[in-house]
């Protein structure tokens, strides 16, 4: 594989394009850009190369549609580091410095252009007990399946939004879970829309009921939604609603997610715009900075075909004033047009705002409550209050549900934008005996 | 990169020695030996694995006596110590 830990590497490195991201869209602008002739350093906070989507299962072989991809990668000038952060960018000689750590040691690189394929995570929406271990995310879920976990057995109810729900059964269900439910928070007529829109994409509908036919012994049942989470020291039982009864089911593993929302965080540091809470890019991918590209999801929802025209644009838009070919342009705009009809059927319904009660846990890396932050007008000020979005995670986790129940926006984005130790961010060799973890109440404070 | 389902190599997880195979992560481990609770939240809540990529911080153990290492992130070692929230 091409996969490089920092050890193995000098600790500053010059490229061309820094390539943030090893997604189906990071791998194609990547392989593109390094084709062309252009030194490309890939960064990747995976073990692998293939991002979330392209995960393989511990000891198998990698997907078919990811293979040749994989392989291009391979056997490209590309190099690709991975169990690797990214903690600072900023502009430095007409270029960018871009500090980077992993496992506990610094990496200094220095890139003309950056393209941004930082992907999404899920977004998640408190409910009681929703932090009882065994709530797990849906892509978590599959995340942790494809690790090595053994769901053999485990009862599982699946519950959340969109349709990330349908593969992640049936590899459950294939694992030999015990899947109780998938519930399906859109309603019938919604998802009856979007099942009848997929007639255009016949591939679409087959794969849709290739999955279903894996875990066909499991209800799915649409307008259904967790209200909350009952347990000890873990998951015991869930309480489930269509809006008309409430019902309760006993399992250990709960899966919960509404679906994706992208990771512009480096993107904001960098002061890119932002447009509904996506990177801002025009037809070649440019975000308003200039040498900064993004593609895939961190542009919007939009799946790994969609992530993989957008690479392979900016991989020939970087670094030149080359125009995107004309048939990857109108591929990309049909995606597109295809991915805001779905993040319509699935949007969380109204009913969910009113999930958390006064004493639920929002933040869970500070423990702050739905009732603290109520009198706070905006996320900076509740922040000032309660710590709220300032833990390890840096608001990843709850300053996305806080949009959705309170229409907060994102606060700043400031350096170090993941957690690192302070000899990283002082550029010290690190002293493996000094680690300094979480920032959060110390130094990330002299940053503030 | 060790993958592969068949090596099986040996990990301590609190305590007690148990045998993997080569190329999961530690949150994989973790949870096919029944240890749910990983961490400990700031007010005493038990706490386990959420987004399992690297984004929740949910995860945090003590590897190797280095706390706050991601389990979901790092993945299993010959002789590896592993270290959770002392919840039963």
């Amino acid at each position: 594989m091409t996969g490089l830990r920092v050890d193995s590497f000098p600790e500053i490195v010059a490229a061309d394009v820094a390539v943030i991201g090893a997604g189906p869209g990071g791998i194609a602008a990547a392989v593109s850009a390094a084709e062309r002739g252009l030194r490309v350093v890939v960064v990747d906070r995976g073990l692998e190369a293939g991002g979330q989507i392209w995960r393989r299962k511990a000891g198998a072989a990698a997907a078919p549609e990811a293979q040749p991809w994989l392989t291009r990668l391979a056997d490209s000038s590309a190099r690709t580091i991975n169990g690797a952060s990214v903690v600072d960018v900023r502009p430095d000689a007409g270029g960018f410095e871009i500090l980077v750590e992993s496992s506990g040691r610094p990496l200094r690189i220095w890139a003309a252009d950056i393209v941004l394929a930082t992907g999404a995570r899920e977004l998640f929406i408190p409910f009681d007990g929703w932090t009882l271990p065994g709530v797990m995310g849906i892509g978590g879920t599959q995340a942790l399946l494809k690790s090595g976990a053994s769901f053999a057995g485990k009862r599982v109810v699946i519950a959340g939004s969109g349709p990330l729900m349908l593969p992640v059964a049936a590899s459950l269900a294939d694992a030999g879970a015990k899947l109780l439910l998938v519930a399906e928070q859109a309603g019938r007529a919604a998802v009856a829309r979007f099942a009848s829109g997929l007639w255009k994409t016949p591939g679409l509908l087959l794969q849709a009921a290739k999955y279903r036919v894996r875990f066909l012994s499991a209800r799915y049942a649409t307008g259904t939604w967790v209200t909350a989470a009952q347990g000890g020291d873990r998951l015991e039982s869930i309480s489930i609603t269509d809006g008309h009864h409430t019902w309760r089911e006993d399992l250990d593993v709960l899966c919960t997610g509404y679906g994706l929302i992208p990771n512009v965080e480096i993107a904001r540091l960098i002061g890119c715009e932002i447009r509904d809470g996506a990177i801002a890019v025009d037809n070649r991918q440019r975000t308003n900075v200039n040498h900064v590209l993004a593609v895939g999801e961190a542009t919007g929802i939009g799946g790994a075909p969609l992530s993989l025209i957008e690479g392979s644009i900016a991989g020939s838009t970087v670094g030149s004033v080359e125009t995107a070919s004309g048939h990857l342009s109108r591929r990309r705009a049909s995606l597109v047009e295809a991915a805001d009809r779905m993040l319509e059927v699935f949007a969380p319904r109204a009913e969910l705002r009113s999930l958390p009660h006064a004493d639920t846990i929002v933040c869970r890396c500070e423990d702050v409550t739905y009732g603290a932050i109520q009198g706070a007008a905006c996320a900076r000020q509740a922040k000032l209050y309660t710590r709220v979005g300032m833990g390890p995670c840096q608001g990843r986790t709850c300053m996305p549900s806080l949009d959705f129940l309170l229409a907060w926006q994102a606060d700043t984005v400031r350096p170090p934008v993941e957690p690192a130790l302070v000899s990283v961010l002082s550029s010290e060799v690190a002293d493996e005996a000094a680690s300094l973890f979480p920032l959060t109440s110390s130094v990330g404070e002299a940053y503030q | 990169m060790p993958r592969g389902g068949q090596t099986r190599i040996s990990i301590v997880i609190n305590g007690d020695r148990v045998e993997v195979p080569a190329g999961i992560t530690v949150a994989a481990a973790l949870f096919n030996v029944g240890v749910s609770a990983l961490r400990t939240s700031v007010t005493g809540e038990p706490r386990g694995a959420v987004c399992a990529m690297g984004v929740c911080f949910e995860c945090r153990v003590t590897i190797d006596s280095r706390p706050h290492q991601r389990a979901c992130l790092t993945p299993v070692v010959d002789g590896m110590h592993i270290q959770t929230a002392s919840i039963s």
